[in-house]
């Protein structure tokens, strides 16, 4: 592993490596998660009952034996839903919580039985007899292409610039296809939810949420109760990677519905292997691309159509699809491009959030056609990408039309290929390959430039809720959500830095919707700008009121009282932090304010494809070092030098473990993580037996992760900061693109080997046999 | 069995741990044979394991992870009859036989006869495994085994192969190889042995047998791997034998952080 920044607590601490607050309990176990909390009196379990069919209506449900199983209280089928059955988070009444006459796709939810315990729920579950008809069935993208292309949601194009006229300029072309798969969120803690019912139309629910408002919105949907009436409590997931964006609100929806039916307190956790079959993944894209280049590879014109897995309805399938044709650009200016979204319906589960949310989709793309303009040139990619690099002047549109302000993209690269010893170690592996027979390496360095908001505008704002109590203890709440990220600590560095005291003053509590209404996921990369500054805000308000105290009481102008470490300073007078609180209480001063932030410049029109939908722009670089065996296609990474753009690190220790954690992931969703369907539409793959997520001894034995200490944030971020849990997750692509080199050895790297992905040994493997029947 | 259990929700009635019982814990060597008792872990055997068939030591920590080899046990993995067991291809390729025990009742069955077809074996009801005994590897013969899976630690095998032979004079006079993965049992390639057999151990032998690894065997395509990719990765493993035997072999050099 590599060296990381010793940590240390420190007061008043921004900018400074602090533990994750919950580090120590979570190693310990003592860290509750809702299936850890004591059950309330009496309370009951649901387990749901899930099609076997891709896509069938149901002719008959046989229930008897399941009602009279051992410990069932009873079932709940759409029939029992008071008010509304769906759930669809973009409102488009396509998902509903338990099916109605047709099913969709195999493992969607048909019933849920009420038990005594969950293994009684399980049980009976399993008792239910259903008659299907079946319906033709369309599982991917293929399929779904060729039926027509049915559509989930309205498409998007982003178009700039003549590009007929850049292909005529272009001397050369690169024409391809490439398959990038889905991915797992495959969160350690599994879904989730609690309902306790309350009085009246009341109902509390604890559950493993992203989007605490959102599971409000969705149970009082389903209820066809208030938002008011609904409370949900989150402290923290055992993770979430987009997973528990949307993806927990059926889970809600049945306990609150079974909690409010039988006036019990409901607990829902499916098992890993229905979690897999019922919820959404990653999508997986085909992109089909036309590239018009010049003979030094510099790039005129870009067409590209990114058809994705939508699966059987919309849930976030139009943004992430946004997202893939906002990131079709990567760090690369296109003197002309059009691109076009293809969110396609299919009998899969609905796919979802996953971080990156469509971007790293894109970018793979991008630096696919990279590759192949390389190959076809016979350079190496990097000096490929050096020529394309958005301008800092000029050539810096995007193509929906934004600016790019504020681009590192050169410094980046420059400095990671001094610090990797790229070159030489590129050209120590082209000497090793030429009398290497079996073992092949490959090198590779990727770019990545992200945009940071989300792209539907009015998610952009955030509220925390702060209190000083009397004896000078602060109480933080905000809309973010805890998944291990370390948001929370770093909001309360930011508070604690606000007042001028240490970290350990701020306690740090549940989200929970009745205390920060209408929050916003937290997702895009933007749980710390956003609620960073509404924390932010709060400490602002407060500490306004308190200097305006001190002045009253010392009879100064507010001019002459000026916030310090530890307390205020009132003329010559220092007043420590505890003591003017207590005194501004003794004054009636309110010591609680509500923070609020939205972020400033973004605007987006989706209709014509302009605007600036994102605040600022991350950046990184990564290169990986891989072995190949050519006789089996299996490979090993050698080493991962990484660079990212944080901006002014809020916290370099969580911001190095965001990185680290998001290489791994990207790489485990680009080489072993396969999705695989059988031919009636069931997934394969829905457990860790079958899906290979990366394990311990899958972490390059060389790692060198760094953060650009340089970097300032142009825009007024919280800290100067910059957004880090997404960015640098598609930098595992370098290793694909180093499997890419090394497979290409094989044929003295004339053809570029377009390896899909995940690039697993069996990729690896068929792709060197392409490599030696192509060779002369 | 787990899975019995945690998945299939199965109700499997009484059941008795055989964990703890002595008599299946014993390790007996002799100069002939290594004799496993049923009841012997992976990390138990390992170090018998690999002093004398020390082509096995990297083949070894590849199967389960940790916590699976230190509970798991050789004779389970022969006894569940799996056909992507990691066991079963280096014990059949070594000549292995089980003894099977019901009351004061024992038999011996060679492992590759064991095997009967997808989710059967030749043990009779009220039968267990009691041990495995494997042959010791005569000196001068070639040996070695390879898994092949889609993650490197901690997968089951896609396909999983052994590889045995014995050359005097230049010519193969016998030879062994197994497979899991690549039919409904754990199977030897009797087309490939026969392909080998009296022809000199040379490149040209090899490329001449590898056909034959398509009559033996007709894989499946799932999940772990396609009927392409293991045909073709069995056909390679045996051209990795090769070249490992005349020391012109190259294998991924496994490093951790």
């Amino acid at each position: 592993m590599n060296k990381q920044t010793p940590i240390t607590a420190y007061r008043s601490a921004l900018h400074v490596s602090t533990p994750h607050d919950s580090a120590a309990k979570q190693v310990a176990g003592r860290a509750d998660y809702v299936d850890d909390l004591a059950e309330p009196e009496g309370m009951l379990h649901a387990y749901l009952g899930l099609s076997t069919r891709a896509h069938a209506e149901i002719s008959s449900i046989d229930l008897d034996a399941v009602r009279s199983a051992p410990g069932v209280v009873g079932v709940l089928t759409a029939a029992d839903i008071p008010a509304v059955n769906d759930i669809s988070s973009v409102h488009k009444h396509d998902e509903p919580v338990l099916v109605e006459g047709v099913v969709s796709y195999y493992g969607q939810p048909i019933f849920a039985v009420i038990a005594e315990s969950r293994d009684a729920a399980r049980r009976a579950a399993k008792l239910v007899k259903i008659v299907y008809k079946d319906l033709p069935h369309l599982t991917d993208v293929d399929a779904a292409q060729a039926a027509g292309g049915k559509l989930v949601t309205e498409p998007l194009k982003l178009e700039r610039g003549d590009v007929d006229a850049g292909f005529a300029k272009s001397t050369r072309r690169a024409k391809g296809r490439v398959r990038i798969g889905g991915q797992e969120h495959f969160y350690l803690e599994s879904q989730i939810a609690l309902a306790i019912p309350g009085e009246d139309d009341e109902v509390t629910i604890q559950t493993s949420t992203q989007h605490p408002t959102e599971i409000q919105v969705m149970v009082a949907q389903v209820m066809g109760i208030p938002h008011a009436a609904v409370t949900v409590n989150m402290r923290r997931m055992g993770g979430g990677f987009g997973g528990k964006e949307t993806q927990g609100n059926l889970f809600a929806a049945v306990a609150a519905v079974a909690a409010k039916k039988y006036g019990k307190a409901v607990k829902i956790r499916p098992d890993r292997d229905d979690d897999f079959s019922i919820t959404g993944k990653r999508h997986d894209f085909v992109v089909d691309y036309d590239v018009g280049y010049d003979a030094d590879g510099k790039i005129q014109a870009v067409t590209a159509t990114y058809a994705a897995r939508a699966g059987f309805s919309a849930d976030l399938s139009g943004p992430v699809t946004d997202r893939a044709l906002f990131h079709a650009d990567n760090a690369y200016w296109y003197p002309a491009v059009r691109v076009n979204s293809q969110p396609l319906m299919t009998n899969t589960v609905s796919n979802t959030a996953f971080r990156g949310f469509g971007g790293p989709q894109g970018i793979v793309a991008a630096e696919r056609w990279i590759e192949d303009i390389a190959y076809a040139l016979g350079k190496d990619p990097l000096e490929i990408r050096k020529l394309n690099f958005y301008g800092t002047d000029t050539d810096n549109v995007t193509p929906y039309h934004q600016t790019v302000e504020d681009n590192v993209i050169h410094r980046i690269i420059d400095d990671l290929e001094k610090s990797s010893d790229y070159q030489a170690r590129r050209a120590a592996i082209l000497t090793f390959n030429a009398t290497s027979p079996i073992l092949k390496k490959g090198i590779a360095m990727i770019p990545v430039k992200f945009g940071i908001s989300f792209t539907a505008t009015w998610h952009n704002q955030a509220g925390a809720l702060v209190h000083v109590y009397r004896d000078g203890s602060i109480h933080l709440s905000h809309g973010g959500t805890e998944m291990g990220q370390g948001l929370h600590i770093k909001v309360a560095q930011v508070l604690a830095d606000a007042f001028g005291v240490g970290v350990e003053r701020v306690k740090i509590t549940a989200s929970n919707t009745g205390k920060v209404p209408n929050t916003s996921a937290t997702a895009a990369s933007s749980g710390t700008d956003l609620n960073g500054m509404a924390a932010w805000d709060g400490a602002r308000q407060i500490k306004e009121r308190l200097i305006a105290h001190a002045a009253a009481k010392y009879k100064l102008p507010v001019e002459q009282v000026s916030w310090q470490e530890s307390g205020v300073l009132a003329g010559e007078t220092f007043i420590g932090f505890d003591e003017i609180v207590m005194s501004a209480y003794m004054a009636r001063v309110q010591l609680s304010a509500a923070g609020f932030y939205a972020t400033p410049k973004i605007h987006w029109d989706r209709s014509t494809g302009r605007g600036r939908p994102f605040y600022y722009f991350a950046y990184g670089a990564a290169v990986s070092e891989v072995t190949i065996d050519t006789l089996t296609g299996e490979y090993q990474i050698d080493r991962a030098d990484v660079l990212e753009d944080v901006g002014r690190s809020l916290n370099p220790a969580i911001d190095i473990g965001q990185v680290e954690g998001g290489f791994i992931q990207g790489v485990g969703w680009l080489t072993t993580e396969e999705l695989w369907w059988d031919q009636k539409g069931e997934l394969r793959t829905h457990a860790p037996s079958t899906y290979k997520i990366p394990v311990a001894s899958d972490v390059p034995p060389i790692f060198n992760v760094k953060l650009a200490e340089w970097s300032v944030n142009k825009e007024p971020a919280i800290g100067r900061s910059k957004a880090v849990g997404e960015p640098p997750l598609v930098l595992g692509y370098s290793v694909v693109e180093a499997l890419s080199m090394a497979v290409a050895s094989v044929a003295d790297y004339k053809i570029a080997p377009q390896l899909d992905m995940p690039a697993t040994p069996e990729r690896v493997l068929m792709g060197v046999e392409r490599m030696r029947k192509s060779s002369p | 069995m787990g899975l019995w259990i945690t998945k299939f929700m199965r109700d499997i009635g009484p059941m008795i741990y055989i964990g703890g019982l002595k008599d299946l814990q014993g390790i007996d060597e002799s100069a002939e044979a290594l004799t496993l008792g049923a009841g012997v872990t992976y990390t138990r055997a390992r170090q018998v394991m690999v002093k004398r068939y020390p082509q096995l030591g990297e083949f070894w920590d590849r199967i389960g992870g940790e916590q699976v080899r230190n509970a798991g046990t050789v004779g389970g993995n022969i006894a569940n009859g799996s056909p992507i067991g990691d066991s079963p291809p280096p014990l059949i390729a070594l000549g292995a036989s089980v003894t099977l025990r019901k009351g004061s009742a024992r038999r011996v069955v060679r492992l590759e006869d064991y095997f009967i077809a997808y989710g059967k074996q030749d043990r009779q009801p009220g039968e267990f495994v009691e041990s495995v005994s494997i042959p010791t590897l005569p000196a001068g013969e070639q040996f070695a085994c390879y898994k092949i899976s889609k993650r490197k630690d901690e997968d089951i095998s896609s396909l999983c192969g052994a590889f045995r032979v014995k050359v005097e004079d230049g010519r193969v006079v016998a030879a062994a190889i197994a497979f899991g993965g690549m039919a409904a049992t754990p199977k030897r390639a009797k087309a490939v042995e026969a392909a080998l057999v009296g022809g000199a151990w040379s490149l040209a032998t090899v490329e001449a047998a590898i056909p034959a690894f398509a009559t033996d065997y007709q894989p499946l395509t799932d999940m772990r791997a396609s009927a392409e990719y293991r045909l073709l990765a069995a056909q390679n493993l045996l051209r990795r034998f090769f070249l490992e035997t005349t020391g012109a072999g190259q294998r991924l050099k496994r490093e951790v952080a």
